[in-house]
């Protein structure tokens, strides 16, 4: 355990300092997880608008809330993994990875949490913004703060093993460009981030239940609002952990299979 | 008429070159079908709860989703690939060999590539503003089907005028590629009428990332809601836009030492 704590200690200093000479990059790729969320705010507030105030048991300032809060989680959690292993794999930098004695998931993670620490800088900032563009107002209680902390910490390591998985498939073929995008596409979907599931009809919202996405973002937002109910709430963090287990299985199984094959390409 | 059939070359040479890869085509286009569904998924959840939008009605926002993907689709096939590739040459001095050939350098830089395969995104935008079409009842005649091509034209050409614009920085940064994830961060919001965003964020469509001129003002002139100031405006700015870009494109070129050389 205290041989984790001081190769991760090295792993964030390294991300730190790498992540900040590209200081410009970095702001511009941000910018992306910012318009989304204030695009279909802005939609659903029009809407609640129309209606009176309120759509499905959202009010206009629930909206808001909403979308800021899917903004931050999806910072919070999202990684592009994905991209990055199909680069390593076909350029052979992945070989230098393998000759270290420690899983590569580890630097992985470490680079993950350092990007998104330092990024906070900006979105922390953006979100306080947005709340007064939008004239959010969000009253939490610490019991909800207490329980989104692990909330956020599965749904993190969940998404993350899952994704890494779908990355581990560049061992295999060249086209995973396409697999993100669709994943991207369903993700976008069922993960709450087009509007609250609440909104979708009875049987997508069953298909939202099913699938692991609504777990990795709907959820810890939904418990952010203050809108589960203790029933819901242990119910969600049951379909975590089942996903979390299940994600660590599928990831240690494909990246056995994937070393197997890798033939280390321009060494 | 000789740029013409120099683009014509390059067209050709854009096929024989994808002729190889032609599975490309078919993954895009099941993606770009996946993307549909969504985007017309979300239309239905939307609308589920509402019978219009901010004053527009669900086969007027149709239209403009079919507009947002027929624009994207072309801009991923005309416009982004020459942008991505002169970038590249900056960086990388093989941008000599476009300067030293016998024909003016802005036009061969923005049709050197074409990427052909993207006209998938192009194929399904179509049946979405045909439905679009039919549902708004429209009879398009010759007046309609003018105004809605020249604010397309001029919506492309602002865009084009924007994106060289931006990729001109190359000349000053070298390190530019980052640039255009501006641009499609901002293109996402066209799929929405412009006008249901607040003041200070239709402001930046318009004029910082000009997005409404491409994606809202061709979808309004469908719908017979476009306002004459507004097309004489799309008209003029994209006049404006044009000579701007290209004063910018001379200075910059001025600028440009090589890279290797």
């Amino acid at each position: 355990m205290t041989a984790f704590y001081s190769i991760y200690r090295g792993y964030f200093r390294t991300a730190l300092v790498v992540q900040f000479q590209y200081r410009v990059a970095m702001i511009i790729w941000l910018l992306g997880g910012i318009i989304e969320p204030v695009m279909y705010l802005v939609v659903w507030r029009t809407v609640a608008q129309q209606q009176g105030g309120a759509v499905g048991g959202y009010a206009v300032n629930d909206f808001a809330v909403y979308f800021i809060a899917i903004m931050l989680v999806e910072h919070g959690t999202f990684s592009w993994i994905m991209w990055e292993y199909d680069f390593r794999i076909r350029m052979g930098q992945f070989s230098s990875q393998l000759l270290k004695p420690i899983h590569p998931i580890h630097s992985d993670i470490a680079d993950n949490i350092g990007y998104k620490f330092l990024t906070l800088i900006i979105m922390a900032p953006t979100a306080a913004l947005l709340a007064w563009l939008f004239n959010a107002s969000w009253q939490p209680d610490a019991r909800t703060l207490a329980i989104f902390v692990p909330v956020l910490v599965l749904a993190f390591l969940m998404r993350f093993f899952w994704e890494w998985s779908l990355a581990m498939l560049a061992f295999w073929t060249t086209r995973v460009d396409a697999i993100n995008q669709a994943y991207f596409i369903v993700v976008l979907f069922f993960a709450g981030r087009l509007a609250p599931l609440e909104l979708f009809p009875q049987f997508l919202q069953r298909v939202a239940d099913i699938l692991p996405f609504r777990w990795m973002l709907a959820f810890p937002v939904e418990l952010l609002l203050g809108r589960l109910t203790p029933n819901e709430l242990w119910l969600g963090i049951g379909a975590q952990l089942f996903w979390l287990v299940a994600g660590y299985l599928v990831m240690r199984v494909i990246y056995r299979a994937g070393i197997r094959r890798y033939a280390a390409f321009g060494a | 008429m000789y740029y013409i059939r120099l683009f014509a070359t390059y067209v050709r040479l854009g096929a024989l070159g994808e002729l190889e890869y032609r599975a490309n085509f078919w993954i895009n286009l099941l993606q770009s079908i996946l993307e549909l569904c969504v985007a017309l998924g979300g239309l239905a959840v939307v609308f589920s709860h509402t019978d219009n939008l901010g004053g527009w009605r669900p086969e007027e926002i149709l239209a403009v989703l079919g507009v947002y993907f027929l624009v994207g689709g072309l801009i991923r096939v005309l416009i982004r690939p020459s942008m991505v590739k002169f970038m590249e040459d900056v960086r990388q001095g093989t941008l000599d060999f476009t300067l030293t050939k016998p024909a003016d350098s802005q036009v061969l830089v923005s049709m050197q590539r074409v990427e052909l395969w993207r006209l998938a995104d192009v194929l399904i935008a179509l049946p979405v503003l045909g439905t679009a079409l039919v549902r708004l009842r429209v009879e398009l005649g010759l007046a309609e089907a003018l105004t809605f091509g020249a604010t397309m034209l001029s919506g492309g050409l602002i865009i084009y005028s924007f994106w060289l614009m931006l990729s001109t920085c190359a000349f000053w940064f070298v390190k530019v590629e980052n640039i255009q994830v501006i641009f499609q961060s901002m293109w996402q919001a066209g799929r929405w009428p412009i006008s249901i965003y607040p003041a200070w964020l239709r402001a930046v469509l318009t004029f910082l990332v000009p997005v409404a001129f491409a994606t809202t003002v061709p979808a309004s002139a469908l719908s017979g809601r476009i306002t004459s100031s507004t097309l004489w405006g799309s008209l003029a700015l994209a006049a404006a836009l044009l000579i701007v870009s290209r004063w910018f494109w001379r200075v910059g070129i001025r600028f440009y030492s090589g890279a290797s050389a």
